[in-house]
């Protein structure tokens, strides 16, 4: 598979075109913005928390289709876990997709996910993909008094 | 009476051999030629700039203005002749009227600061547009902030035109300054700045033209315009990054506080009282980027051999060919149809983000720019959170703009739209 073929897998291309989850979730009880100032990208995570699990997350906002996808992939794959389990899971996907090299990235455990690993080859993306994780961690961890920014 | 040589207008440009003369667009880029269409970001250069600046560091690098060596003595004539290259170039008056800056936005933060900071006060407007890059609007929102003056905004127009209308209307004897971009960076509309400078010179506003996208295609006069103040950037001209330039009338700069202190700008210093040397050194303060005003140079003179009006017309050719390959692609939507515009083209695709259009024609080794191009207030006002952005330069060919539309085709086969 060619580096861009990776990139643009159709399980991607599928979850940028039909994202699940997507649009305000009322019964929120958890809630982040976050912006790529670079590109002008911008999506909002809503979770429902309830006993310390995620019952279930959705996001809105205009990104491009690894953005989206990631954060349609994202929002399937968090649903039921626990507090710790998301962090755990978090720290994965960061890895996976800030990572150089694919011998030491353990991409077990993470199913699905391991699709969005072909945006490693395109260190002007991985932003793309990695701000979805990141709007999330800082809505789980009520840590929102400022957006969440790919750029410090 | 000697011999005038003059350069027939009426030659075309030989794009061939001005490729020759930029080494970079050999290059290959995913085992693909090089397609470089990112112009309005940054242009290449070509080799005479890449000499002169190998040539400045291997054989006259000093320090200017001090030391009374050999090296020191070239270097500051070097310099030196650098600003008269610019102020020839862009017909200024004297070569005071010449400032040295870091790019284009040190330009305008310059004039904010060491012109509006002094020259605003409460109820005082600065009217700048819709189409502004960023660097054309935070400096004035600074500076407002400062002097408790407010800011104007001239509306644009679907087409993305500005609205000269509401512009006549918003312009008072309250405006003080005038800022406007001589062409749209993000969406290539050319700005009839010669009326706007008009009117806003009969309601006793100055005006500072942003022209960072119009230097290196089209020829400027800053006496036939009669701008007060223009501002570009070496790296957009063939030229180095970290270098540019603020044009501003002898009188206004004369009138101007320093905009940084330091070594340079001062006559003598004292811890009562410290007085500055004449415009353009006021404005200067530190060691100049030396080697970049002569690569500059080295730039304009590139461009001079070559001629801006045959630069303008091959641009203005290749424009016609590129909008009539983009808009026999079926799912895509140009954005900007001003009718007057420059070799900068905005497109968007229904169903594809400007950033996997960017990606998928990089893997064909073709370079363009997606984004909000520093103008998020344009891209509000056009509805749109980003663009595609194809920009040509005089080195660019029918071939490559080829190659854009091909990849463009391949974008929407990956995506399927």
């Amino acid at each position: 598979m060619t580096d861009l073929a990776e990139l643009y897998q159709d399980i991607i291309l599928d979850h940028s075109k039909q994202p699940r989850n997507f649009g305000e979730l009322s019964e929120a009880n958890r809630h982040a913005d976050g912006y790529n100032p670079l590109c002008g990208d911008h999506i909002e995570v809503w979770i429902r928390i309830d006993d310390d699990h995620v019952g279930k997350v959705h996001f809105s906002g205009s990104a491009c289709a690894i953005c989206t996808a990631s954060a349609s992939m994202m929002s399937q794959a968090l649903q039921g876990k626990s507090h710790e389990e998301s962090g755990v899971l978090f720290e994965q996907m960061r890895q996976m997709l800030a990572g150089t090299g694919d011998g030491d990235i353990d991409q077990s455990g993470l199913g699905k996910l391991a699709a969005l690993g072909g945006v490693r080859r395109y260190p002007m993306r991985v932003k793309c993909a990695t701000l979805p994780w990141h709007t999330f961690k800082a809505a789980l961890d009520e840590n929102t008094g400022q957006p969440v920014t790919t750029e410090q | 009476m000697g011999v005038v040589t003059t350069k027939p207008a009426c030659l075309p440009l030989d794009v061939g051999r001005i490729r020759h003369d930029f080494p970079i667009l050999s290059a290959q880029v995913h085992g693909h030629p090089l397609v470089y269409l990112d112009n309005a970001a940054t242009s290449q250069k070509p080799s005479v700039v890449l000499d002169a600046l190998h040539a400045y560091y291997t054989q006259s690098n000093s320090n200017i203005n001090r030391g009374v060596h050999a090296l020191g003595e070239r270097a500051t004539e070097a310099y030196a002749k650098a600003r008269d290259v610019v102020q020839l170039f862009l017909n200024a008056q004297s070569v005071g009227e010449i400032v040295f800056t870091r790019g284009t936005t040190e330009a305008i933060n310059l004039v904010a600061q060491a012109y509006g900071a002094s020259h605003l006060k409460v109820g005082d407007r600065v009217l700048i547009s819709q189409m502004e890059h960023h660097s054309n609007i935070v400096p004035w929102q600074m500076v407002c902030q400062q002097t408790g003056a407010g800011l104007d905004v001239i509306p644009v127009s679907d087409d993305g035109e500005l609205m000269m209308g509401r512009f006549e209307s918003q312009l008072t004897d309250r405006t003080k300054i005038v800022a406007i971009a001589h062409i749209s960076n993000a969406i290539g509309t050319v700005n009839p700045v010669s009326k706007i400078i008009q009117a806003a010179h009969a309601n006793g506003a100055v005006v500072l033209l942003d022209a960072a996208q119009s230097i290196s295609h089209m020829a400027i006069d800053v006496q036939s315009l009669d701008c007060d103040f223009l501002a570009f950037s070496g790296h957009k001209t063939y030229g180095p990054t970290g270098i540019g330039v603020l044009y501003g009338k002898a009188a206004l700069l004369a009138d101007m506080t320093p905009y940084q202190g330091g070594g340079g700008m001062i006559r003598s210093v004292g811890f009562d009282q410290t007085t500055y040397r004449d415009p353009p050194d006021r404005f200067e303060a530190g060691t100049p980027n030396i080697a970049g005003a002569i690569g500059l140079a080295a730039a304009i003179g590139y461009m001079n051999q070559v001629g801006l009006p045959r630069i303008s017309a091959y641009e203005a050719d290749l424009l016609d060919y590129a909008l009539q390959g983009l808009e026999s692609v079926e799912k895509l939507r140009l954005i900007g149809r001003a009718s007057n515009r420059a070799a900068s083209v905005s497109f968007v695709i229904d169903g594809i983000h400007p950033h996997d259009i960017g990606t998928i024609l990089d893997d064909e080794g073709v370079a363009i720019r997606a984004g909000h191009h520093c103008a998020q207030p344009l891209m509000s006002r056009l509805g749109i959170p980003a663009t595609a952005r194809a920009s040509i330069a005089m080195y660019n060919t029918k071939h490559e703009v080829d190659a854009l539309v091909r990849a463009i085709q391949r974008a929407i086969e990956v995506f399927g739209v």
